[in-house]
């Protein structure tokens, strides 16, 4: 396929070579990549033709500084190229991009390379995997972090698979743990130095959760932090009797880092089982909480709880997004975490102190949070054998999908789901390797009589800015740019763009299928392209090319 | 050894089941055209002999202890004599081999598709002369592959050498040895369609040689002799060259009986 001739100006500095020129994108060949030294992924703000690692950058913004497509332009968007993944089941991917080569991960625990111009294929490694999987949630693989020329791949067996990313052969894979008592893997791993730190699913499996690190170069395991404290540690006081044992507590999804610091940021999900906190009496630590890490060593800094015993499977599944943010005339150091139990926190990083919290979607469970920052529980909400009608829903105000935060417009932006559903409880014993949820919950109404919404939130107070409703409930997480777009997604198919001030829809696309993914952006030879996996196909848009 | 894959241990458009059709293909062909090494001595009732003598290994290991070393301790299955009670077919006793036989007691073999290929290949000569040396000593093999066979050269062993030929660390479990073992006589009759060296002269005159990765109507991809991934538009492209030839040398002359079957239990014991 013969490029037409473009001419591209492109504001950005530190464009790799076309920064104030004017390229033909059909005299440059693609591709090629360096190896992604620990510098470049500290620094990968500074290289935004780049896609890193999972959220794009240590703070987990998924915001890129990329401006050639904005707010005034978007609507010449077209389609470049699709990839057809050869695994028919619903992408969650979010692709990294060095250099002009795209990494591609697909169900159920595969990874491919292609160029990131075109989308055809340099090559695909597909890791063989048992058939007796203990999977609570799909057969899905969320991507991949890279460090120099290695790939580092999530399994649903609990391996953690290091693959050559210029050839696509294994290098090693290390076992987390036995997938046949309910471990599985499927989030992207995070580099922090010379480490991968990874996490485990299987809360509906009664599984022990925990953070691992391991040696980047050999895939042997440099720490392991339990999510629920042992018997040695004062914490393991609040589980009643040998509850810690099957207490859940998975981490599976990808947490944060910040350098400078030296903290590993990470979510924690739900206490097991995920209904019946009869069985689990007390706050259940460190269910539901957000960790900091010492990135050396695994050593517990601080955490801060958002559900104390849980019982609606409100996992703190959630990005942690990192920011520095002016909090009562003072520049703080904040994460800010839009979860599940449907309240935005705003936390102090450094220190763990709760600085706000506000509903951003609906919820009957709580009149609030106390100065603390700790839930005052309204009476009768927790679940009975008869049904207790409870929002969120246990899908949660929102899920896994990811946030994004504009250091243009100063706002965190969040893919909302107003649910609500009857939550029922039942006696459950458990048996290893089987699924121990204690209960569960049911929809009163369609699925499509409840709202989701894009919300924009101003993270100084909690308030809503603006939102941008979409139906039925939707999967997609968001991206924002320096164009001043947030694009997004729905489950039944379409692809946006909003204005990231005004949340005024500016263009969207029908792409047939499910967005269950996260779009990310990127740039090859002056072209800056924006991807969103749907189906199973990976799209790709860029602006309509002007013709000499 | 240029015709074995340049894809992952576990890698492949159809993964376990389609390898193991292909190597069963490549068994069931080597029987019916007996290739290669049938005028040299190197198949023995239409398998070839490297399988057997490395099915011999894995028989010893993982299935002797119950069917003893003749291949008569259970009764009503005499081996030597083509006798077995369930299977006729070689994907009979692929398929018996990887359920075992529950109510018997026989468990599941967790065999790669080398292993399989070579233990049918061993069940059905367990007559022949086992005083070959196909299949020699693998740590000597090692010292052929990293000097004087300089292997090491173009393939890549667990994170050493380069990328510009097929990487080779899992390569036992993804070929069975009568593959590798035509691979180290003839290269180029073994190389893969696709996995081809390439020569391309851009636009500007720049020249550029790697291996194919991949090729469609538009584009093909390479990973170049600098180990990086292109992608090159082919219209863009003065010239566009598949080498017939493989750059690997056939080692039939270069080594000798014993460095060949050293060198090839290298690579047999090569797993990943």
């Amino acid at each position: 396929m013969k490029r037409l001739p473009i001419v591209l100006s492109l504001s950005l500095i530190g464009f790799g070579g076309v920064a104030t020129g004017q390229v033909r994108s059909s005299e440059i060949e693609t591709s090629s990549f360096e190896p992604v030294t620990w510098e470049r992924l500290v620094n990968a703000e500074e290289e935004p033709q780049n896609w890193l690692m999972y959220s794009g950058t240590f703070d987990s913004k998924r915001h890129s500084r990329l401006d050639q497509v904005h707010n005034r332009n978007v609507n010449r968007l077209e389609l470049k190229w699709t990839h057809q993944l050869s695994a028919l089941d619903r992408a969650e991917t979010t692709p990294l991009v060095v250099d002009g080569v795209m990494f591609i991960t697909e169900a159920p625990s595969n990874v491919l390379a292609v160029d990131a111009a075109t989308g055809r294929p340099y090559w695909r490694y597909e890791h063989e995997l048992p058939e007796d999987l203990r999977i609570c949630c799909g057969r899905n693989n969320r991507g991949v972090a890279i460090l120099g020329d290695t790939l580092y791949m999530s399994t649903l067996d609990a391996h953690l698979a290091a693959i050559d990313a210029r050839t696509g052969n294994l290098l090693w894979a290390s076992e987390a743990a036995d997938y046949r008592s309910g471990y599985s893997k499927t989030a992207a791993p995070l580099i922090v130095k010379d480490k991968v730190v990874t996490g485990i699913a299987g809360g509906e499996f009664g599984i022990r959760g925990f953070l691992d690190a391991y040696n980047a170069s050999t895939g042997t395991r440099d720490w392991r932090t339990y999510t629920i404290p042992g018997p040695d540690n004062p914490d393991n006081q609040s589980w009643s009797g040998d509850s810690w044992r099957t207490g859940g507590s998975p981490t599976w999804i990808t947490g944060s880092y910040d350098p400078e610091l030296d903290l590993v940021y990470w979510g924690t999900g739900n206490p097991g089982p995920d209904y019946n906190g009869d069985v689990r009496i007390g706050d259940n630590l460190y269910a539901d909480s957000a960790l900091a890490l010492d990135g050396d060593t695994g050593d517990l800094n601080w955490y801060f709880q958002f559900t104390p015993h849980d019982v609606h499977d409100w996992d703190a599944i959630q990005i942690p997004v990192l920011a520095d943010l002016e909090v009562d005339g003072r520049v703080r150091k904040v994460m800010m975490w839009a979860n599940r139990n449907a309240f935005f926190y705003v936390i102090d990083r450094e220190t763990g102190e709760y600085l706000s919290g506000t509903p951003f979607a609906k919820q009957t469970w709580a009149e609030g949070l106390d100065e603390n920052g700790r839930p005052i529980r309204r009476p009768n909400t927790f679940p009975t054998p008869e049904g207790t009608l409870v929002a969120p829903d246990a899908s949660g105000g929102t899920n896994w999908q990811s946030p994004t935060y504009s250091p243009r417009t100063e706002l965190f932006y969040v893919m909302a789901f107003d649910g609500e559903a009857e939550f029922y409880i039942r006696d459950e014993e458990y048996i290893d390797g089987e699924r121990f949820t204690g209960g569960g919950q049911q929809r009163m109404l369609p699925i499509d009589k409840y709202t989701s919404a894009v919300r924009a939130i101003d993270p100084r107070t909690g308030n809503r800015r603006w939102e941008y409703q979409v139906r039925p409930q939707t999967w997609s997480g968001l991206l924002s740019t320096a164009g001043d777009i947030v694009f997004g997604g729905t489950i039944d198919g379409y692809f946006y763009a909003l204005d990231a001030v005004s949340g005024q829809e500016l263009w969207h696309i029908s792409l047939g299928a499910e967005v269950r993914a996260a779009p990310m952006t990127y740039a090859v030879d002056g072209q800056q392209y924006v991807t969103i996996a749907a189906g199973n196909v990976v799209y790709t848009f860029g602006l309509i090319e002007e013709v000499d | 050894m240029s015709i074995l894959s340049p894809r992952s241990a576990k890698q492949g458009c159809g993964g376990q089941l389609r390898r193991l059709v292909v190597l069963w293909c490549m068994v069931l062909a080597c029987g019916l055209l007996g290739l290669g090494g049938e005028a040299t001595g190197q198949t023995v009732g239409g398998y070839e002999r490297a399988d057997i003598e490395y099915g011999l290994t894995v028989y010893r290991s993982q299935c002797a202890i119950c069917h003893g070393e003749a291949g008569n301790a259970v009764p009503g299955v005499d081996f030597r004599a083509g006798q077995f009670r369930r299977v006729s077919s070689d994907r009979e006793m692929r398929a018996l081999l990887a359920t075992g036989i529950p109510e018997s007691g026989m468990p599941p073999a967790d065999l790669d598709a080398a292993e399989s290929a070579g233990i049918i290949a061993y069940l059905r000569n367990m007559n022949f002369d086992t005083g070959g040396i196909t299949l020699g000593d693998a740590s000597r093999g090692q010292l052929v592959f990293e000097g004087k066979g300089e292997c090491m050269r173009c393939h890549r062993v667990q994170g050493r050498g380069p990328r510009v030929a097929p990487e080779l660390t899992a390569i036992g479990r993804l070929r069975a040895p009568s593959t590798l073992r035509r691979s180290l006589l003839d290269p180029t009759a073994s190389m893969r369609p696709i996995n081809r060296p390439v020569v391309l002269v851009t636009a500007d005159g720049s020249r550029i040689s790697g291996r194919r990765l991949n090729e469609d109507s538009y584009t093909v991809q390479i990973i170049d002799d600098e180990e990086r991934l292109r992608s090159f538009d082919k219209v863009d492209l003065r010239e566009f060259t598949v080498l017939a030839e493989s750059p690997m040398p056939s080692y039939a002359d270069q080594l000798s009986a014993q460095e060949l079957a050293d060198l090839l239990a290298y690579l047999v014991s090569l797993k990943g």
